[in-house]
């Protein structure tokens, strides 16, 4: 089935405007009936996919796991659910403790050599599906400590969703990484550069883990948005 | 029953793992396991030039992050005895207080999310991102701003930056009342944190605690006052003293620490002098960049000071400060080349841990996560 | 901190005390330093501390260093702070590198300053350093099974490349 986008249009007068309010509340009120009714329901319902629904569902309501390692974890997760940057407004402040009922884990920290075997305990006991961010320089590529203690890089052990870069990254750049991640879960990844600079079709996969054979509908999701993009 | 608490744990304040026998509910003994953020610092900055060395130095304790740079700089600062110049001290003084009063804010905001205030969390952090505003506004960056170096800070402070910090000071102290009026008298905060965790003064001074810990004690010892050091001298402060030692004094301790720093800032600010705000020795501190246009010597300087860096001759030094969390000791070892050969850092939580099995043997599982939120470890510093 | 002057009178009172225990004694930048036989340690700490004009009942940190190149390699420092004057003086005990596997000792102090105890056992974590008579010297930052003690002058700093798409290839 495809999805059919039919957007409900302005009204065009005042009139118009009148009778879409006196349509609604008889529908509040139950009033609406017979061919009225058949008409209003049909101006408002989207149809599309099950899995489109269900990434939908999941990009939205993402569980993250309470995990901090280092400096990264007082911008977030701590930082990024208070007042200020609030990540409950993107659908993810429920953090919860245990991996088991957890979505995704932000990697916020250096990870240190002792500190590896847990983290990737942790990512093999959540459940499918299951996403990782890697916050800040350190967990991405061992940051500025290049040396015996640190791992360099979180993808030496398991396998990273989304790389968001600085030392510490503000929460506003940990948020638009979550928006990303978002876009990548509902399967329209976002090209970024490559569409800018006219570079799609040049995408590496990693090697090595689950990371290494892309998804076939992440292929697909990829070959649309180029389609999309009328390149 | 032994049972195993972290590294990944909701309540241990960063990745400490505890080894706890438990004979019911109640604690026998305790074995803290550290070292999951161990990230080699002191080794790494063995290889770095002197002002490199800065930002893997504040990254250690990484919630206080300007006292690390203070004591690193101070340390260096005193081993080649360059004097910097008043305004430098007092605009460091404002950062340091600032930074304890985020230090204490954060501690506050976990700590009552702990005990399960948990509202507690989204007001501390509001009032922290103010705090880290003005940071930004002066250093560029919320965290780990290198805005000390050696010689003085790095850049004047913009304007606007003083309406700010007023602004910033003048509710301060009704925001902190509202915390307290939340928690002081909150009968489950205090049958939570009265009479939880004490140590005698004379046991806290045998492991070697200071800070917050002492102070709630009854031992009246702040490095602010014994040793002369930046713009304290000049201020007027007083240091908060606990009288039973418990959780709850602690708790005090910290409040009281806070209206005092935003005390100390005023007045720095009030009496902030007028002139540079970096030494001028060439040899250590780079030439504001309006000259290199005009001058050859400080081309050189600065060519010099950037690509090897300055050398410090041989020597060693040891120097501490009172950081939110006790004393923060830099010891420095200098070989006389542009790279230092030891840098080691005596950290208070890293200290302070050895007192929290003499506060949780004996009582409850959850008296001892109690302790642990109000013994404010922090876990980049123990680790280093 | 105990001046000059003051700092060869506490040389001096100790060699009646403990003949031959202080080795030199070292002024720069306005702190103290006493070096001391690593034999005698003990004994020199104990008089600092239980002496009644002296007092240096706070230990503030006990560290360790590498001296490489100079010989002898190992420095242990012991940072004392006599509370009531606010003075601070700095004990050092220099060892040899004992050659091969073997792996300098020390006495440990924890008996007499309880807050040693970790700061030992980063020592050893770090340096290898043995101090004898510790109740638990095991390593305390560094992984249980970890071969080596990184922070000496002559273990390498570590790392390794990271891997990116062009060159994950060569690195396996």
């Amino acid at each position: 089935m495809e999805v059919e986008r039919r957007k409900l249009e302005q009204p065009r007068d005042a009139e118009e405007l009148r009778i879409r309010q006196l349509r609604a509340r008889d529908m509040l009120r139950g009033e609406l009936e017979g061919e009225d009714l058949e008409r209003y329901v049909e101006e408002r319902v989207v149809t599309t996919t099950f899995e489109k629904v269900q990434n939908w569902a999941r990009a939205n309501s993402m569980f993250p796991l309470t995990f901090g390692l280092a400096c990264c974890a007082i911008e977030a997760p701590i930082s990024l659910v208070t007042a200020r940057y609030d990540l409950a407004r993107f659908g993810a402040e429920a953090l919860r403790a245990s991996p088991r009922q957890a979505d995704f884990i932000i990697l916020s920290g250096r990870v240190s050599i002792k500190m590896a075997p847990v983290v990737r305990r942790l990512y093999d006991q959540m459940l499918e599906p299951k996403w990782a961010i890697s916050m800040g320089a350190c967990s991405s590529s061992g940051g500025m400590f290049s040396n015996y203690a640190v791992v360099q890089g979180a993808d030496k052990f398991m396998p990273i969703d989304l790389h968001i870069p600085g030392c510490p990254p503000r929460p506003e750049s940990v948020l638009y990484g979550f928006t990303k991640l978002q876009r990548k879960i509902t399967g329209n990844p976002d090209p970024g550069w490559r569409r800018r600079y006219n570079a799609e079709g040049t995408e590496e996969w990693a090697r090595g883990g689950p990371a290494s054979a892309p998804a076939p509908d992440e292929v697909a999701a990829y070959e649309a948005a180029r389609e999309l993009a009328g390149a | 029953m032994t049972v195993n608490i972290g590294p990944h744990h909701p309540a241990t304040h960063g990745v400490l793992r505890l080894i706890v026998d438990l004979e019911g509910e109640v604690v026998r003994d305790l074995k803290p396991v550290m070292g999951y953020v161990h990230t080699g610092i002191e080794k790494s900055c063995e290889d770095k030039s002197y002002w490199k060395v800065i930002p893997f130095v504040e990254r250690m304790d990484y919630v206080s992050y300007f006292f690390q740079a203070e004591a690193f700089c101070g340390a260096v600062e005193r081993l080649v005895e360059l004097e910097i110049p008043e305004r430098a001290k007092y605009l460091r003084t404002i950062f340091l207080e600032l930074n304890r009063i985020h230090s204490h804010l954060v501690w506050l905001g976990t700590t009552a999310l702990d005990l399960g205030a948990i509202s507690m969390l989204w007001y501390c952090f509001r009032d922290r991102d103010r705090v880290l505003d003005l940071f930004e506004m002066a250093g560029g960056q919320r965290m780990h701003t290198r805005y000390f170096q050696v010689g003085g800070v790095i850049e004047d402070i913009p304007l606007g930056f003083e309406a700010k910090l007023r602004e910033f000071i003048a509710e301060m102290p009704t925001r902190i009342e509202q915390y307290q009026a939340l928690l002081d008298r909150n009968e489950i905060f205090l049958r939570r944190t009265k009479g939880v965790g004490t140590v005698s003064r004379e046991r806290l001074l045998e492991l070697g605690v200071t800070g917050p810990l002492l102070r709630a004690a009854g031992e009246p010892w702040d490095l602010r006052k014994t040793f002369d050091h930046l713009a304290y001298p000049e201020l007027d402060f007083k240091v908060p003293v606990g009288t039973v030692g418990d959780c709850y004094d602690r708790y005090r301790v910290r409040m009281a620490e806070m209206v005092e720093s935003v005390r100390i800032a005023e007045q720095a600010l009030d009496a902030l002098p007028e002139g540079p705000h970096i030494a001028d020795d060439r040899k250590y501190v780079l030439p504001p960049r309006s000259e290199l246009s005009t001058s050859m010597e400080s081309l050189i300087h600065h060519f010099k000071l950037v690509t090897e860096g300055y050398r410090v001759g041989p020597g060693e030094i040891y120097y501490a400060i009172e950081s939110p969390r006790g004393e923060l000791g830099c010891f420095l070892l200098a070989d006389g080349s542009a790279k230092p050969a030891r840098v080691h850092f005596r950290d208070p939580s890293f200290v302070n841990l050895q007192a929290f099995r003499d506060m949780s043997v004996g009582g409850y599982v959850a008296d001892m996560i109690a302790s642990l939120g109000l013994l404010d470890p922090i876990l980049g510093g123990v680790d280093r | 901190m105990p001046d000059a002057p003051g700092l060869e009178l506490i040389r001096g009172e100790i060699e009646e005390r403990h003949p031959g225990a202080v080795l030199d004694t070292g002024f720069a930048q306005e702190r103290a330093a006493l070096v001391v036989d690593p034999e005698r340690i003990l004994d020199v700490l104990r008089w600092l501390r239980e002496t009644p004009g002296q007092g240096y009942t706070f230990l503030s940190s006990v560290h360790a260093a590498d001296y490489l190149p100079a010989e002898p390699r190992f420095g242990v420092h012991y940072e004392l702070l006599n509370m009531d004057r606010a003075e601070r003086l700095r004990v050092k005990a220099l060892l040899a590198d004992p050659g091969e596997d073997a792996l300098p000792e020390i006495d440990s102090c924890v008996e007499m300053y309880p807050t040693a105890e970790f700061q030992e056992r980063e020592a050893y974590d770090f340096f290898g350093i043995v101090f004898r008579g510790h109740p638990d010297l095991r390593r305390i930052l560094l992984p249980d099974d970890y071969v080596g003690w990184p922070q000496r002058r002559d273990f390498p700093i570590g790392g390794e490349p990271v891997t990116f798409t062009y060159n994950e290839r060569d690195l396996g």
